[in-house]
């Protein structure tokens, strides 16, 4: 029986590059959805699998243009879980792939996303949230998928998710993404919101050069596929051997074990391990910090734009305020949360849903934290948050 | 056949109000195919252009039972709705007598892509239903992506036309075939064109036991890029091209085709009426043409010759 042959992954570079010096140092007027999909060709992304849904469906339009000229592949597929696993099975072949989504389709996605953390499938999700639970306010955002993304499969494990802020951080966290995905072997959520994803702002592209990419852990052949250490370099079909790809819980060689107690337990705790030891790695968070701050606004995606607004304007009359930004959600950056809580008296965090990473502040200060909620699809305005952080 | 006047008399359950583009086909076919039953109606309607358009705070159309699915989960819905009923007879909670009818909508996303799994078990468990798809080749709701009921050629969003590529490149999905292949009692295509054809197809529907498909092709002038005056007269173009024909299959292989032109027109003539297909119209894009009339010219003969094996046999 023959193989599959080698993959000559060099081959393409050129292409691609071609294509991304058109790209740089110009600057753009772009929506968040679309900064992202340039993100992902920049990247290096070969493979957009997806399924339209308001208000995502500006990447796959931007994926479905672009993505041919760079020899890569677009393909519409029937519903979500078919993306995902369209997805899977891209980046079994070889390719680095993704898929973008809004909260109904990232639901049908839950199962396969588990399937992608037990077989260390690096891959980007891109969800662009909007308001819920079901179809909701389906064209207005929110950030209510927030603990979804954190524990929407089932099982133990541990997530890795970004949230942009503006439209060039969609751009340079969708590379993130990519870069975290093969570094950690996992698949990485972009947890964007309607509000970015819709918003139009410039844009600068980077110079190629200046942009670094993980490339893929290739394992020799011998080396064990799924174990022997914490993040085991991958091996894709078409290497000379066969390889053996299962959901079922399975040994470092990848072979299905699923009634040793031991085996289950290792890999799993191997998993969690992996994105839990490089919490501190992985914590990226942007800190606006002024001398005397009793008060500190905490906030993240869309919502920490008013929210640096009322920070601004609050210093203007005389508080002091601190102002944390987080830029991973997943895993949480504990650390930097309990810093921030120490600083000051008491934290108010604005978000989009009815109290989700307040809740997961709370964890870790005793510290009074405020929720300064806002459902019904409408951002909060500066006022709104100012009124809480001063007082009317 | 019923006369316009006697249609008009029948009580409307699909009133005014909705906020569906101009030139739209649904509400035409809606309010055709909900005046074919007396019986009480529950409708499983999937998301939408129908769903949304049609229940804009403060107003909805539906004057009847309605539940609003997500966009591949109205079949299965329905599933559990007309089994509760059937038990609720037999435990003697509702009159054994009772005749509740069940209609499923969705557009063509939602029963070409997404919801194909959850029709096709219904069908094969034998449920009694309508299912009523309104096609018009592409999901427009949320900004005109392909889907598969695309015809080839087509440019949208996700199958743009451009140096490389001229639009989709697949044929669409032959549905009706596929729900026919489920051998039930009644699988019908139809447009609004026709509209004595629908009603009476409609009428048929719900009138067989076990699960009916009507799957009815539904101008959109918004992201067909034609004039919205001309919808219903486009639709008639398909038919006279023989891109939607207009027929029947019984029990999965009894074949009538119910409309059939006097002169078969050349597909060019459609693909002119939309400027979906313009790009298609430039000589380097002939031979995509050529395929599709091929497609269609295919596709017309087989109609053809399975409605006289019926008759032979």
């Amino acid at each position: 029986m023959s193989g599959i042959g080698n993959i000559n992954y060099k081959k393409d570079v050129k292409l691609r590059k071609h294509y991304l010096k058109k790209l740089e140092n110009s600057t753009r007027f772009l929506l968040g959805d679309e900064a992202a999909a340039y993100g992902a060709l920049y990247a290096g992304c070969d493979f957009f699998a997806g399924y339209p849904i308001t208000p995502a469906s500006e990447i796959a339009e931007v994926m479905a243009k672009e993505l041919p000229r760079v020899d890569g592949y677009f393909v519409q597929m029937e519903d979500e879980i078919s993306s995902i696993s369209a997805v899977i099975g891209a980046v079994w072949a070889g390719g680095k792939a993704m898929t973008a989504t809004s909260g109904p389709g990232f639901s049908l996605m839950q199962e396969n996303l588990g399937y992608a953390i037990m077989t260390e499938t690096p891959c980007v999700i891109i969800n662009v949230q909007r308001s819920g639970p079901s179809t909701g306010q389906a064209t207005k955002p929110a950030q209510g998928d927030v603990l979804q993304a954190r524990w929407g499969t089932h099982g133990d494990h541990e997530i890795i998710a970004f949230s942009p802020a503006s439209v060039q951080e969609s751009f340079t966290l969708t590379i993130d993404a990519f870069n975290a995905a093969e570094k950690y072997r996992t698949p990485v959520i972009l947890l964007m919101d309607g509000e970015i994803g819709h918003l139009r702002e410039n844009i600068t592209f980077p110079p190629v050069e200046d942009v670094l990419l993980k490339e893929r852990r290739i394992g020799e052949p011998g080396t064990l596929p799924f174990g022997g250490e914490a993040i085991p370099p991958m091996s894709t079909f078409g290497q000379g051997r066969f390889v053996h790809v299962t959901g079922s819980t399975h040994k470092a060689n990848g072979m299905r074990d699923v009634s040793t107690e031991s085996v289950h337990r290792e890999l799993v705790t191997r998993l969690c391990g992996k994105i839990n030891n490089a919490r501190e790695e992985l914590s990226r968070v942007e800190e606006d910090y002024v001398d005397g701050a009793r008060v500190g606004v905490l906030a993240y995606g869309a919502t920490a734009r008013p929210a640096k607004g009322a920070v601004i304007e609050a210093r203007k009359r005389g508080c002091a305020v601190d102002m944390l930004r987080l830029i991973t959600l997943w895993p949480f950056p504990e650390e930097a949360v309990k810093e921030f809580a120490n600083r000051v008296d008491r934290i108010f965090v604005p978000e989009m849903n009815l109290g989700q990473i307040s809740r997961e502040v709370e964890r870790f200060t005793s510290k009074p934290v405020i929720p300064v909620s806002k459902i019904g699809g409408v951002i909060h305005t500066v006022d709104e948050i100012l009124e809480q952080v001063i007082g009317k | 056949m019923i006369s316009l006047k006697e249609m008009a008399k029948k009580e409307d359950l699909f009133v005014s109000g909705h906020e569906m583009c101009p030139g739209c086909g649904i509400p035409v076919i809606l309010k055709i195919v909900l005046r074919t039953t007396k019986c009480p109606l529950v409708v499983s309607n999937a998301s939408g252009c129908l769903q949304s358009a049609s229940t804009n705070f403060p107003a909805t159309s539906w004057k009847l039972n309605w539940i609003h699915t997500a966009v591949e989960n109205a079949a299965g819905t329905m599933s559990g709705i007309q089994a509760t009923y059937s038990s609720l007879k037999k435990q003697g909670k509702l009159p054994v007598d009772k005749k509740i009818k069940f209609l499923v909508i969705g557009g063509d996303g939602a029963t070409y892509d997404s919801g194909l799994r959850s029709i096709s078990g219904a069908m094969e468990r034998g449920e009694d239903f309508v299912y009523l798809c309104y096609d018009n080749q592409l999901y427009a709701c949320s900004g005109g992506q392909r889907s598969s009921a695309t015809p080839m050629g087509a440019a949208t969003t996700t199958s743009p036309s451009g140096n490389v590529l001229p639009g989709k490149l697949q044929p669409r999905k032959n549905i009706s075939n596929i729900f026919a292949a489920h051998e039930i009692p009644y699988v019908a295509q139809s447009a609004p064109w026709i509209w004595q054809d629908l009603y009476k197809k409609a009428e048929r529907a719900f009138e067989t036991t076990g699960p009916a498909y009507l799957n009815v092709l539904n101008p959109c002038p918004s992201m067909w890029k034609a004039p919205a005056n001309k919808s219903i007269e486009i639709t008639k173009l398909a038919a006279d091209t023989c891109v939607w024909p207009i027929f029947e299959i019984k029990d999965g292989t009894k074949v009538t085709v119910n409309y059939k032109p006097k002169k078969k027109l050349p597909v060019t003539l459609w693909l002119e009426s939309q400027a979906r297909f313009t790009h298609l119209l430039k000589v380097e894009n002939n031979w995509i043409v050529k395929k599709i009339q091929e497609e269609v010219d295919k596709d017309w003969e087989f109609l053809i010759s399975s409605e006289n094996k019926n008759r032979t046999n």
